[in-house]
């Protein structure tokens, strides 16, 4: 395999850990605050839809991100009824919601489009478009020689190939998806909000007698997680691809909890388990090249199992411990 | 002193949530435009006004009531098994093994070699979770998902490379020989004058799941065993504390679980496709945690569950038939009902048990 092709396999894979990591992020907001969320499928599905219809209505994908944001966050605020406000089980609310994103989008796509259950395809500013950092060849400068694209970066030195392909030409949100992975760190270890949040995932009853309010901490993380998943939705109807299809999540919401586990539900440890699950995905997609490399013919059916079975291996404690908040999944109830 | 008479615990509450998710669903054929009486109406006569109507929902109860009574095992030893659908992926797999290289001299033999087949396979998948829930402390809630894809993988992986007969397209395993095909109800109540159940997949698997839910009642209320599951889920350190082993309950909670979705693809793989293919289990492993969360957990509210999601499903079939309104619209009704009766559990309650409160002190 030459370096060119591994940059281009290293791209799709960022590409594709972008949705992952800013799920991820916002499943590691809500369970450090002691709110376990397997909802977050649900909440990427709803918010791909709802950015995608109205950035086609408004032919703007920034309106369509608030509208996806505003999806998810009210889902995020059912999470928080059911799990804080009236104490039911997490992880029950988590499976409702899956299944109410998964059914309300294909029937309001259908009622407002009617075409099966997905949007009209998006185009020019409906969409995120690559950014071109400068001094990476991109599209410009090959419609300026009028030469393809590839060509141009193949003729270019390593580093401006690495440059070019891997660093430059994504879209606007996979550099903000990218930047949350510091914020979040900052604010969930350098901050006083921070403290609290990843205290009352731990002790509720401690931050309760320290007089700072359990509900609100909870909500205010339930809430961060919707936006982010609410970016992450958007982000795969309005920049990975071009519109909503039914199911377009695939299973991410639950690639980002295993990648949340296998982080151990560390911000920066995310962003590492998220770009190696983006490069699984990103193989599967290109099996070909595992042959060439290593002579072997592999499943790819197996390949996409695999962030499962790895996360399986980490949580049964055979490499490493993933230790969870300690109060996740458990309804604080403040004693009268 | 018990806040809440049995009964309202037991009726009242379910039927409270079960309005609300209907009065929801409501609103939500009324905002994509259609009127949900009308939507009722083509429902019920779909599903329930001709017998071939019955043969839909009833094959689908089928599926329900097996994956019900598996989540209500699982949930009486307050483990969550959301792992319902690769289990019954991989008692699939049982299955058509079984139909495909034993030579069945007829199908009331085959139908008992299949179930153990499928019961077997469902609990081999259910075991490796419980083993890590109980020995090495991972949540089965996030193993169980994780296995519901591998075994996707796996199943994936099975009918392309192995199983797919040579020069076939689609993934999926050779059609059963005639011997193991199940008798429907058509075959089994039609007379000469007049076909009931005509083309409906409803079969004999039908009369195995309400065995299936005596079973779980004998065994939850009438065994050591099931008191001992009882126990365990109702406080694990006074289950220690009497003498039961954790790990054992766990795991065995936890196979029979497996076994009994493992069961659902009898009906699917044996009784209707007559082969294994890919997406048999069609969502039942999940419906399963609607059907035992309205069921109380209780094998005969399991089995009325289990009907009434046979029939919202078969409607919505006849609803995407003949109108505008998608299948999903099953989807958001199961959501609803998820929702009501078991994450906003206490939103129904709290207020309930304040009123019998004030009702008593009145009283008194």
């Amino acid at each position: 395999m030459d370096f060119l092709t591994l940059l281009q396999v290293l791209d799709t894979s960022v590409r594709l850990a972008t949705p992952l990591l800013l799920a991820c992020l916002a499943g590691l907001y809500s369970e450090r605050s002691g709110v376990v969320d397997i909802g977050l499928e649900g909440k990427m599905l709803a918010a791909a839809f709802f950015s995608a219809a109205v950035a086609f209505y408004s032919g703007n994908a920034w309106v369509g991100l608030l509208a996806g944001v505003g999806a998810s966050v009210a889902l995020a605020v059912i999470h928080g009824l059911a799990s804080v406000t009236f104490r039911g089980n997490q992880l029950i609310s988590g499976v409702a919601i899956n299944f109410l994103a998964a059914g309300m989008t294909v029937l309001v796509a259908q009622s407002w489009f009617r075409q099966g259950g997905r949007t009209p395809p998006l185009e020019g500013d409906a969409r995120f478009n690559p950014i071109e950092l400068p001094f990476a060849i991109g599209p410009t400068d090959a419609a300026a020689a009028d030469r393809p694209l590839s060509q141009l970066i193949a003729e270019a030195g390593p580093l401006q190939q690495f440059y070019s392909e891997l660093i430059s030409g994504h879209s606007s949100l996979v550099y903000l998806a990218l930047l949350t992975v510091p914020f979040t760190w900052w604010l969930l270890f350098r901050t006083r909000f921070g403290l609290r949040l990843r205290a009352v995932g731990e002790n509720p009853a401690a931050v309760d007698t320290a007089g700072v309010s359990v509900v609100w901490l909870r909500y205010a993380a339930v809430l961060i997680c919707g936006v982010l998943c609410g970016v992450a939705g958007a982000y795969l109807s309005s920049a990975l691809q071009a519109g909503f299809v039914k199911d377009m999540t695939a299973g991410r919401g639950f690639i980002a909890l295993a990648a949340l586990i296998f982080a151990k539900w560390r911000p920066v440890y995310a962003l590492w388990a998220c770009l190696l699950f983006g490069l699984f995905q990103a193989l599967e997609l290109r099996p070909d090249i595992i042959e060439n490399v290593s002579g072997l013919k592999v499943q790819v059916q197996l390949l996409g199992a695999l962030p499962y079975i790895l996360t399986v291996v980490i949580l049964a404690g055979f490499v490493g411990k993933a230790i969870p908040p300690k109060a996740s999944a458990e309804p604080y109830i403040k004693e009268r | 002193m018990d806040k809440m008479p049995k009964w309202a615990d037991i009726v009242l509450i379910p039927l409270i949530s079960l309005l609300l998710a209907a009065f929801f669903s409501a609103l939500v054929i009324l905002a994509i435009g259609e009127n949900p009486i009308a939507a009722l109406k083509l429902m019920v006569d779909g599903a329930l006004m001709r017998s071939a109507g019955w043969g839909y929902t009833l094959y689908y109860a089928t599926n329900f009531i097996f994956t019900g009574l598996a989540v209500s095992v699982a949930f009486h030893a307050r483990l969550f098994n959301i792992g319902g659908e690769g289990q019954a992926m991989l008692g699939g797999l049982g299955v058509a093994l079984c139909c495909l290289y034993v030579p069945w001299p007829h199908w009331s033999l085959a139908i008992l070699g299949a179930s153990v087949g499928a019961a077997l396979f469902g609990a081999l998948w259910a075991m490796i979770p419980a083993y890590l829930q109980a020995r090495r402390g991972s949540h089965i809630v996030i193993t169980t998902i994780m296995f519901n894809f591998i075994a996707a993988a796996i199943l994936n992986y099975v009918l392309v490379e192995l199983l797919r007969p040579v020069g076939a397209m689609d993934p999926a395993s050779a059609k059963f020989p005639e011997a193991v095909h199940l008798p429907t109800f058509q075959d089994m109540f039609s007379t000469e004058g007049s076909k009931l159940f005509r083309g409906a997949p409803a079969n004999v698997t039908f009369f195995l799941a309400l065995l299936a839910c005596v079973f779980v009642w004998l065994l939850m209320w009438r065994t050591k065993l099931g008191y001992q599951i009882r126990a365990f889920g109702h406080s694990e350190s006074g289950a220690l504390y009497a003498g039961i082993s954790p790990v054992r309950i766990t795991v065995i909670a936890m196979l029979i679980s497996g076994a009994l979705a493992g069961m659902m693809s009898v009906n699917t793989t044996m009784g209707e496709s007559e082969r294994l293919i890919l997406n048999s289990t069609e969502g039942a492993g999940f419906i399963g945690i609607a059907v035992a969360l309205m069921g109380r957990n209780h094998p005969f509210g399991v089995l009325l569950a289990a009907i009434l999601f046979g029939f919202l499903y078969q409607g919505g079939a006849e609803l995407a038939l003949w109108t505008s309104i998608p299948r999903e619209l099953i989807v958001v009704i199961q959501a609803l009902v998820i929702l009501f009766t078991g994450a906003l559990d206490n939103m129904v309650r709290e207020p309930l048990e304040k009123l019998f409160i004030a009702m008593r002190r009145r009283n008194a």
